[in-house]
Parts: structure tokens; sequence; C-alpha cells
């Protein structure tokens, strides 16, 4: 019998990290307390909990974790709210590895350069793979500079590990932002486009962004402001999907299948589509 | 070329259908045609082409993908995927036929859809030529010849016989089933048959809509394009000419929780409708217009951006006889071929 892909694997959560009061990381493996599967930072996988539904949710581990992989999942609705219901030890299912990833390895975009990382609340969740790929792999990539934002200062998923890992990473520069003043926050104010502008990054580097669509919106005008080119610039899509393999017919964003060609695109990959998102 | 009496054609159905599950086009209680399992007494019918599209033979309108038993905290997979049997669609037409090679292009690519790959696998396609098109089909318009339809293989109805020949090895294997029944025989009344069938289609208005636009102008041009407006205005989003269409392939999948299990399953879905895209977030499409554009950008722009230069389309008129409002991918294709 044919291999296929759209039969899940069971995955057993084996721990559930409460970051925010609406986003909660949850760690699975297999059944064999191993990996269930490889993965290219930026991919994404199906993750379900049968009799209720399946969704697509960011590999947010790096590749480089050997032993398990995260999902930080933001409760918005039906499958969601049942996920942040669950305990340790609950199985659910998972089909993967989806979409094309970033080009991590590929020279002319992101090996070997320097990086600007632009996040917006759960917007981080994709990029946090490809931050703790180059924190592994740090031979490989120039200087890292991460800005991310969030509502309010409890809104800012994976916090520790920022404060504690990233920060403490050599040539990584971490520049947190909230929207509104809070008791407590002593660092910066204001929102994240805005904040990317205000840190001249240099334009040598390559951009990879993810968030909310109006904080992708003004950050990228900001960038070409400063003179950044559209090829310099990735981001991540978020369509509905169901198979997740190019063939339900649900997540196109014209010729491209986001499930298949994406999540991840250049802005000039972009440029030449229907904005139909 | 092979051949047997017309009279005789229940004598080749009883024999096929000893060894393999035969369907063919039949009548319905409504007097319509639409493809029904062969049984003594079964008769071919004479209309032109099936209300429903042969796709349900290869992609069903519901297919079980697996099943879950929960317990505890506890979730067994059920893969209960089946080797299918074989089986015989007789009597498909050129359009049909054609629509399998543009499904197999979405299901047959990496990763390959089993449940689709099987079916295909265990299916044989028997095809019948066309003698009598009618005003609502432009097959042509995409390269397809309703006199000689390809599949495994194929037939022709003339004077008082059935023609046979073979194109593949399962059309092959068919003929050799039968072939106590056949006799040889010259293709003459064949070829005389195709100029007829060709002087009919080149006399429908359909025949000669012309599709280039959508090779010569840019998806951007296209999808910006002021006339999805006025030509969606009446549309009321009823998914009726994606249900009928024998390449539209959007499908859903849901779970059901039979009280004893959960079934996961597929189903068709449509484009047409509100909910198809909407998220969380929001919905990229809100409102006929765009989804409306989606269906008919899909069938000539991005399908054959991504294959080859192939139309989605192949042109069985299903969505022109079927539209409560009368609209249609005719309507489109030649609303924006006036203006080039
Ligand atoms: C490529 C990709 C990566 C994603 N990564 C993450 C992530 O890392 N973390 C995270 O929290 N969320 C992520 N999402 C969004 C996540 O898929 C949805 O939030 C989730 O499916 C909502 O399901 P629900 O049943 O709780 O919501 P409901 O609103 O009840 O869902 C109804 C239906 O709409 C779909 N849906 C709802 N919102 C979205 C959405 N925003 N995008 C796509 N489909 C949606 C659901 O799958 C479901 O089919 C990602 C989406 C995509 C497409
Ligand atoms: S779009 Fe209409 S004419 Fe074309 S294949 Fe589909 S139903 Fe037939
Ligand atoms: S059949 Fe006609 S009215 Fe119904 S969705 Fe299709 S174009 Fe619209
Ligand atoms: S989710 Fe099915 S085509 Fe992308």
């Amino acid at each position: 019998m044919l291999n296929e892909t759209l039969i899940p694997k069971v995955g057993v959560i084996t721990d559930i990290r409460i970051d925010t009061p609406d986003v909660k990381t949850f760690r699975v493996v297999g059944t064999d307390g191993k990996k269930l599967f490889e993965h290219i930072p930026g991919q994404c996988a199906m993750v379900s909990v049968p009799g209720v539904g399946e969704g697509m949710f960011s590999i947010t581990s790096s590749p480089t974790n050997t032993e398990f992989m995260e999902f930080s999942i933001k409760r918005c609705g039906c499958l969601t709210t049942v996920l942040h219901a669950l305990e340790e030890g609950q199985q659910i299912t998972v089909r993967g590895p989806y979409g094309n990833g970033f080009p991590v390895e590929d020279p002319e975009k992101l090996k070997g350069k320097d990086l600007l990382f632009v996040a917006g609340g759960i917007g981080l969740a994709p990029l946090r793979s490809v931050i703790n790929y180059v924190r592994d792999k740090r031979e490989n990539y120039g200087k890292v500079q991460i800005v991310y934002g969030s509502r309010s200062k409890d809104d800012l998923v994976d916090y520790k590990e920022i404060l504690d890992e990233w920060m403490a990473t050599p040539d990584f520069d971490v520049y947190l932002t909230i929207d509104r003043e809070q008791e407590g926050w002593d660092g910066h104010v204001g929102f994240v486009p805005n904040y990317v502008k205000e840190l001249t990054p240099d334009l040598g580097k390559t951009v990879l962004m993810c968030g909310p669509p109006v904080m992708i919106k003004f950050t990228l005008a900001g960038l070409k402001e400063l003179g950044f080119k559209e090829t310099q610039v990735f981001t991540t899509m978020e369509l509905r999907m169901k198979c997740a393999i190019g063939k339900c017919g649900r997540c196109n964003i014209g010729n491209k299948y986001v499930c298949k060609d994406g999540p991840v695109f250049s802005f000039d990959q972009l440029s030449e589509l229907p904005s139909e998102y | 070329m092979f051949r047997l009496p017309v009279e005789r054609l229940d004598e080749l159905f009883a024999m096929v259908s000893a060894a393999q599950t035969l369907y063919i086009p039949a009548d319905g209680k409504d007097s319509r045609a639409h493809y029904t399992k062969w049984e003594e007494g079964i008769k071919l019918s004479n209309a032109l082409n099936t209300v429903r599209s042969a796709k349900d033979f290869f992609f069903p309108q519901t297919t079980n993908l697996c099943d879950f038993n929960k317990k505890d905290k506890e979730i067994e997979i059920i893969d209960n995927r089946t080797e299918s049997e074989d089986f015989v669609v007789f009597g498909v037409r050129a359009c049909d036929t054609r629509s399998f090679t543009i499904l197999d292009k979405v299901f047959l690519v990496d990763p390959v859809d089993s449940y689709y790959a099987t079916r295909r696998e265990h299916g044989t396609v028997v095809t019948l030529a066309c003698t009598e098109p009618e005003e609502t089909c432009f097959c042509g318009v995409f390269g397809i010849d309703a006199a000689s339809p390809e599949g495994d293989a194929a037939c022709w109805i003339a004077d008082g016989y059935l023609y046979i020949t073979a194109n593949t090895e399962k059309g092959e294997k068919f003929i050799s089933l039968v072939s106590s029944l056949l006799e040889e025989s010259s293709d003459e009344a064949v070829e005389a048959q195709k100029k007829a069938t060709a002087e009919i289609m080149s006399r429908l208005p359909f025949n000669d809509i012309d599709t280039s636009y959508f090779r010569k102008n840019t998806l951007l041009e296209i999808f910006n394009s002021d006339h999805w407006k006025k030509l969606s205005e009446a549309c009321i989003g009823c998914g009726t000419c994606t249900f009928v269409c024998p390449t539209c392939q959007c499908y859903d999948i849901k779970d059901y929780d039979t009280g004893c299990g959960i079934k996961r399953y597929r189903t068709w879905d449509s484009c047409m409708y509100s909910d198809f895209t909407k998220t969380a977030g929001g919905n990229p499409r809100t409102s006929q217009v765009e989804r409306f554009r989606q269906r008919f950008m899909h069938k000539l722009v991005y399908f054959p951006d991504n294959n080859n230069e192939e139309f989605g389309c192949v042109g069985c008129g299903r969505c022109i006889s079927r539209c409560p409002i009368s609209m249609n991918i005719v309507k489109v294709i030649k609303t924006f071929g006036e203006v080039q």
C-alpha cells in the first residue's frame, strides 16, 4: 500500500509551557519517544485532535533540536481552544513537514549573511526555528539583529528564552518593544515598524519578517524607504489550509499554493501575485 | 479494429461484468443519463453525456481517509484503506476522459494521493465517440477530438456495429476479455463517422472561441480586470458549476464522531462558497466577485501556468447547462477574448 501523507502519525505531548495568556508551547514526540520527523526552519505541520479538526502550525523548534518538536499555539477558535485544554501525556496527531521553509542554506539569501528578524506577537513562532538554527550554526551566519514586539510585556512569547539565551549569544542584538507603557517595563515602547526604522539597519542584511498584516505592511514600507530591496525581505503567509500538499485548492495566492510553494515568500515573489491574502 | 453487432452489446456487458464491476451510462427515472452498475436489463443510454461527470469513479464525492479510536489520553489511527477491485467504466466521452489526465496532474504528482492512485490503477476506461455533439460542447477548443476519444480502449457505434480498439495495455486486456464476441474489421465505418462528427463540430456555436487572451496577458492584468465584477454580478454562489465539473478538484477534510470512533473523510468542496477561505483572522475572498474570479482564474490562468499551458477545462458544457443564472466559462472566455 502506498504511503499516504493525509494519514497522520500519533504524537505525545510531553511538556506544555504557558507563554502568554493565549499562547502555549507544546513539546511533542512520537510514541517511541523520538522526534516525529525532520524539518527545515519555517516548515509547518498539521496538528490535530481527532474529532475536533486539524490545523497548520509552524514547527517553532529548530531542526538542530534532536529530541523533540515544539509548536507555539495561540488560542483563537475551536481546535486551538481544545488544544489549550490538553494535559501532558495526551496524544494528538501530527503530519508533515509541509511547505518550503526559509532558504537557510542558500548563500545568495541567508547563509553567510547578517540577518534582521522582525516579529510581532505569535509571528515569532516560525522565526524562532530559524533563530535557534542560526544560534546552533553560528559560524555559518553573520550578525543577528532581532526586533520583537507585542501588545504588552505579558504577550511576548518565549520571553525566558529570549532573555536567558538569545540576549546572551555573541553578535545577537535583541530589541524588544511593547505597544503601550506598562508598569514594570523599562524597555522600548512603540510599534515594531517605527522601531525598525529608528534602528536604521544596515542595508546588507537579509530580513525575515513575520507578524500581523499591519506590522508587515508598515515595516516593509519603512525598509524600502531605507533602501532595502524586496528580494532581501522574506515573510510567511497564512491562509486557510486543509490538505497541506497543494491538492485541496484552498490556499492559493494566484498560481502559488501557500502550503506547498510557501509559506515562505520573498516580497519580490509576492509582488508578482495578486494581493489576495 | 474489432467489432460486434450492437444487438449483442448485452452479451459483452454480461461477459465483462462476470469478471469485473462494470458501469455504463443508463437512463434513470429522471430520463437523464447516470453511470449505473450494469446488471441484466440495464441498457446503454443514448444521451450525449451523463449528468454527473465520470470523475466520481476516481475522486468520489466522499472518501474515508482513516479512522481514529480515542481512549483516555491515547489515540489509535486506523488505516482502513483496502486494495480496491478492478472495475470498468464504459461509454466515457472524450471530454470526461481528458479530465482524468487533468486530475492526474493534481493527484498523481508528489506526494501522490493514494486513494486516487489506487482507483486509477484498478479502473479501465472504455470510451465512446460522440456522434451528435450539442450546442454546449466545446471540447475542440482544448484540442480534444470528440470523434476519437482517448482512454484505455475507444469505441464507436456506427452502422449497427460497436467498433473497438485498444489504446493501452489495459485496453488490450479488456478486448481480450471479450474477444470471443468480437470479429476483426476494417475501420471504414469509423473513419466515415469521424468525418461526419468533425463536420458537426465545426458548426457548433462555441467551437471557435478564442482562449489566447489568457495566455498572452499577465496573471495580474487578468486578475485585476474590471470584467470580473460584471461577470459575477448574478452568481448566487450555489457551487453547482464546481460539482458537475469533471476537472474541479477542491476538497474539504472533516471528522465525524460516530459514537464508537471517529471517521476522517474528505468531501468535494467549492471555491464558490463563502467560507472556503475563511480563517480566524478574516477572509481573503470577501465577496462573490473574488470567489467567482478564483474559479475561472484557476482553470484559465493558474492551472495552465503550472501545467505546461494546459487549460483546466475540457469543454464538456455541464456548467453551461446547469448554472441557474446562465453564467459559464464560455461567457468568461468570450468577454475577455473580445477586448483584446
Ligand atoms: C502556514 C501556517 C502556519 C501557522 N502557524 C501557526 C503557529 O505557529 N501558531 C499558531 O498559533 N497559529 C498558526 N497558524 C494559524 C492556525 O492554523 C490557526 O490559528 C488555527 O488553524 C485556528 O484553528 P481553530 O480551529 O482554533 O480556529 P477556528 O476559527 O475555529 O477555525 C475554523 C477553521 O479555519 C481555519 N483557520 C482559522 N484561523 C486560521 C488561520 N489564521 N490560518 C489558517 N487557517 C485558519 C481552521 O484551521 C479551521 O479549519 C498558522 C497557519 C498557517 C496557514
Ligand atoms: S468548466 Fe464547465 S465546460 Fe469546463 S470542464 Fe468544467 S463543467 Fe465542463
Ligand atoms: S453554477 Fe452559476 S450561480 Fe452557481 S456558483 Fe456556478 S456560476 Fe455561480
Ligand atoms: S492546503 Fe490544500 S492546497 Fe494548500
